[in-house]
């Protein structure tokens, strides 16, 4: 089967904002930054406080009755029918594509299905939901991108950062050889099978260097935390940021919120 | 060049991937011989589909191929009465060792004493040469890059390029060394030596075995295609052709073919066409002048009926082995095929060969992957690999109770420590309250956050706690 057309909605007065257990405990910065974004937009944004994880690592790891379990609680977050919008292609596609199959056969089928159609990947929905305009603000920059693989074929994103980017006058976005390529993170993966991610991560974080770049930006705080933390270690010339610190400290012309590293 | 001393593939333990794959990552011969040859692939590929409608191609390779295995009994059963309609006499084998069997005995009937093979991953899966040595048959590989492998006394490290771990000066070496030819780094030369040395062989072959693409069951046809004419001297020189092939790769209809082979051979090594496409469709007539006088088929399960019993699985026996998947695996580029010890390598070996030697041998398939979906993506047939991981690594360690295991070997990743683990973390996460305390001391005490997280930061640092939560820095925008 292939993947169904997306649907966009038209844009919303009100958003739920799922923030994903990475960002609320290492990048909170990029979170507060996608917040800022759609509050800008004009958009309210509802942060339910029970959120705590989608429940991803458990399920890609094979512990589904774990992963179901926790999945479940974040069920009840959501009882308007307002957009889902989520600051990550991995988290947006556990919710999105796997939830209706976690739950296919239990008395939670239908909400899960339900609540699957309405999550969005946060660059996708600011780009095709909320038409957004940036003004760029900031100083000549070269950066590279990378797309996380689930961003890309799980949530069909990888157009959706470069045509942002593209908004930004003063930004030059460099493509790195391989740019498709997967940098090694992988979840539980990288601590599994740790000198494959190894091999991995250090070939995507040389293309990077190549690119003639010194930073780059993602969609997701795991590429992030494992592209950063190679080129940290092994002294590389890299940085990187979550595509929405970068975006809205381009566009806001005093961003004291977003200073995440 | 790790792999000249691999020892056969009878002889390897799977369960060692973890040195294996580590050796190959620290070999920079092999890790480039693959990343040059990988690239090369992915970009032909890419070409080969330019102007083409991919995706609607795809979901016509995977409807050809779901279409042939919703019917899979009945359209054996059509294949078997047209094949033997046609002259072709057709074996039945329920594991690999039976279809070792079933090959022998036809060669013991003729009184065969040298067998001549095309190349075919069934007859890996077989072990079929090492089976026929031992019983004093010689079998030799007529595909050159099989010819390679088996002069290096390997196992094949790719589905369609078996001596793909080799570059040329390791391949002009190793034919020095065994057959006595000159040095040289002129592919031309070297090709040419090699068929020399076949052509004499087939001439004197007693058996011809070779593999199948496709087998057509309305018509009794046996589809091969190849690029080297070795597939053609295989099945038309010897007086005796064999041919082995797994039980899923029949369809239905002629017409098939045309979507299949188009997808094949681009998705393979990025070829509109191969040089060589055979279709077999019996002995030789009396008014005929060449062809074998005798044509046999070995439909092989090999555990294929077990995947067949899942819907979900059941995805698995779409594959055409068209090796795409391994080409654009950024793990196999890194750790080569033989890393794998499996006779399917990369992502289509790490769904497989679990159902063909179990869950328990096979117990690291699943989980060297970062799922990132680069498999599914390229698959001319639309298997969804990724997905099909997630349920094999569930299968691994009984972790659905609504849906229990079924593969045989399930379970045997499971233990209790890391089952405690997960289920503590389940028991956090599934309850806000205990979740944003939990987070909120962390990140209050980030300090003391270890340094050191095992293989993570073996090649990295450790990534640090904000001060704040999302959770709290929301918390206090509210107040």
């Amino acid at each position: 089967m292939s993947d169904p057309i997306k649907v966009y909605p038209s844009k919303p007065k009100k958003v739920y904002f799922y923030g994903t257990c990475l960002i609320d405990l290492f990048y909170p910065d990029a979170g507060m930054a996608g917040i800022q974004l759609l509050e800008r937009e004009g958009i309210e944004v509802l942060f339910p406080e029970d959120q705590t994880c989608c429940g991803q690592p458990a399920f890609t790891s094979g512990y589904h009755d774990d992963a179901r379990a926790v999945a479940r609680s974040q069920l009840d977050l959501f009882p308007e029918d307002w957009p889902i919008v989520v600051p990550s292609g991995s988290c947006g596609g556990m919710m999105r594509k796997h939830y209706p199959d976690l739950f296919k056969g239990t008395p939670d089928d239908v909400r899960a299905a339900e609540i699957a159609g309405r999550v969005w990947e946060l660059t996708d929905f600011l780009l095709n939901a909320c038409h957004i305009k940036l003004t760029d603000l900031g100083d000549p920059a070269t950066v590279a991108m990378h797309t996380s693989c689930s961003a890309r074929r799980e949530m069909g994103v990888g157009t959706v950062g470069p045509a942002l980017l593209g908004q930004l006058d003063n930004v030059e976005l460099v493509e790195q050889v391989r740019a498709e390529e997967c940098c090694g993170f992988g979840g539980t993966f990288a601590v599994r099978h740790p000198e494959i991610s190894g091999a991995m991560v250090s070939e995507k974080v040389a293309t990077l260097v190549e690119s003639g770049a010194r930073n780059f930006v993602t969609t997701d705080c795991g590429c992030l935390m494992n592209i950063d933390g190679y080129a940290e270690k092994n002294r590389q010339p890299m940085k990187g940021q979550h595509i929405l610190s970068f975006l809205w400290q381009r566009t806001n012309p005093k961003s004291e919120e977003a200073h995440d590293d | 060049m790790m792999t000249d001393n691999s020892p056969p593939l009878h002889k390897i333990d799977v369960k060692q991937f973890h040195p294996r794959a580590r050796a190959a990552i620290h070999n920079p011969q092999i890790r480039q011989n693959f990343r040059k040859a990988m690239d090369g692939l992915m970009s032909k590929r890419t070409a080969a589909f330019e102007g083409m409608d991919l995706e609607t191609l795809r979901d016509l390779g995977s409807n050809i191929r779901m279409r042939a295995l919703a019917n899979l009994p009945d359209l054996l059963e059509q294949l078997e009465q047209k094949l033997t309609e046609n002259g072709i006499k057709v074996h039945w084998a329920l594991d690999a060792d039976e279809a070792c069997k079933i090959v022998r005995d036809i060669c013991v009937a003729r009184d065969a004493k040298s067998v001549i093979k095309g190349k075919s991953m069934v007859s890996e899966e077989m072990e079929l040469n090492h089976y026929l040595q031992e019983r004093g048959i010689e079998a030799l590989e007529s595909d050159l890059g099989e010819y390679i492998v088996q002069l290096a006394d390997e196992t094949p490290s790719h589905i369609i390029m078996p001596a793909i771990h080799k570059n040329t000066g390791e391949i002009s070496q190793l034919l020095h060394d065994k057959t006595g030819t000159d040095l040289s780094s002129d592919v031309n030369y070297l090709t040419a030596s090699a068929r020399l040395q076949l052509r004499e062989k087939f001439r004197n072959a007693d058996v011809g075995v070779s593999g199948v693409n496709f087998a057509v069951a309305e018509t009794g046809t046996l589809c091969l295609v190849e690029n080297e004419g070795n597939g053609r001297m295989t099945t038309t020189v010897p007086p005796c052709h064999i041919a082995v092939t797994g039980i899923e790769k029949v369809v239905p209809n002629l017409e098939d073919i045309t979507g299949l082979l188009a997808l094949l051979t681009r998705s393979a090594t990025g070829q509109h066409i191969t040089t060589y496409f055979n279709m077999i469709s019996g002995p030789r007539k009396a008014d005929e002048l060449d062809g074998p006088e005798e044509v046999h088929v070995v439909l092989v399960d090999n555990g294929r009926s077990s995947i067949y019993q899942d819907d979900q699985l059941l995805d698995t026996l779409k594959c055409i082995r068209c090796g795409a998947c391994m080409n654009h695996c950024p793990v196999y580029t890194r750790v080569g095929g033989h890393a794998y010890g499996t006779t399917y390598p990369g992502p289509i070996g790490k769904i497989l060969m679990p159902h063909l030697i179990g869950l328990d041998e096979g117990q690291h398939l699943p989980s060297a992957s970062s799922l990132c979906g680069a498999c599914g993506e390229v698959c001319p047939v639309k298997i969804p690999i990724p997905d099909l991981l997630v349920r094999l690594r569930q299968e691994s360690v009984d972790g659905d109770k609504l849906h229990p295991a079924k593969v045989r070997g399930h379970g045997s990743k499971r233990n209790s420590v890391e089952a405690m683990i997960w289920k503590g973390w389940g028991w956090m996460h599934a309850k806000p309250g205990l979740y944003r305390l939990g987070t909120g001391i962390a990140a209050k005490f980030r300090n003391l956050q270890p340094g050191r997280l095992g293989g993570w930061t073996q090649y990295r640092t450790a990534p640090k706690l904000a001060p704040k939560t999302l959770h709290q820095r929301m918390k206090e925008r509210q107040q």
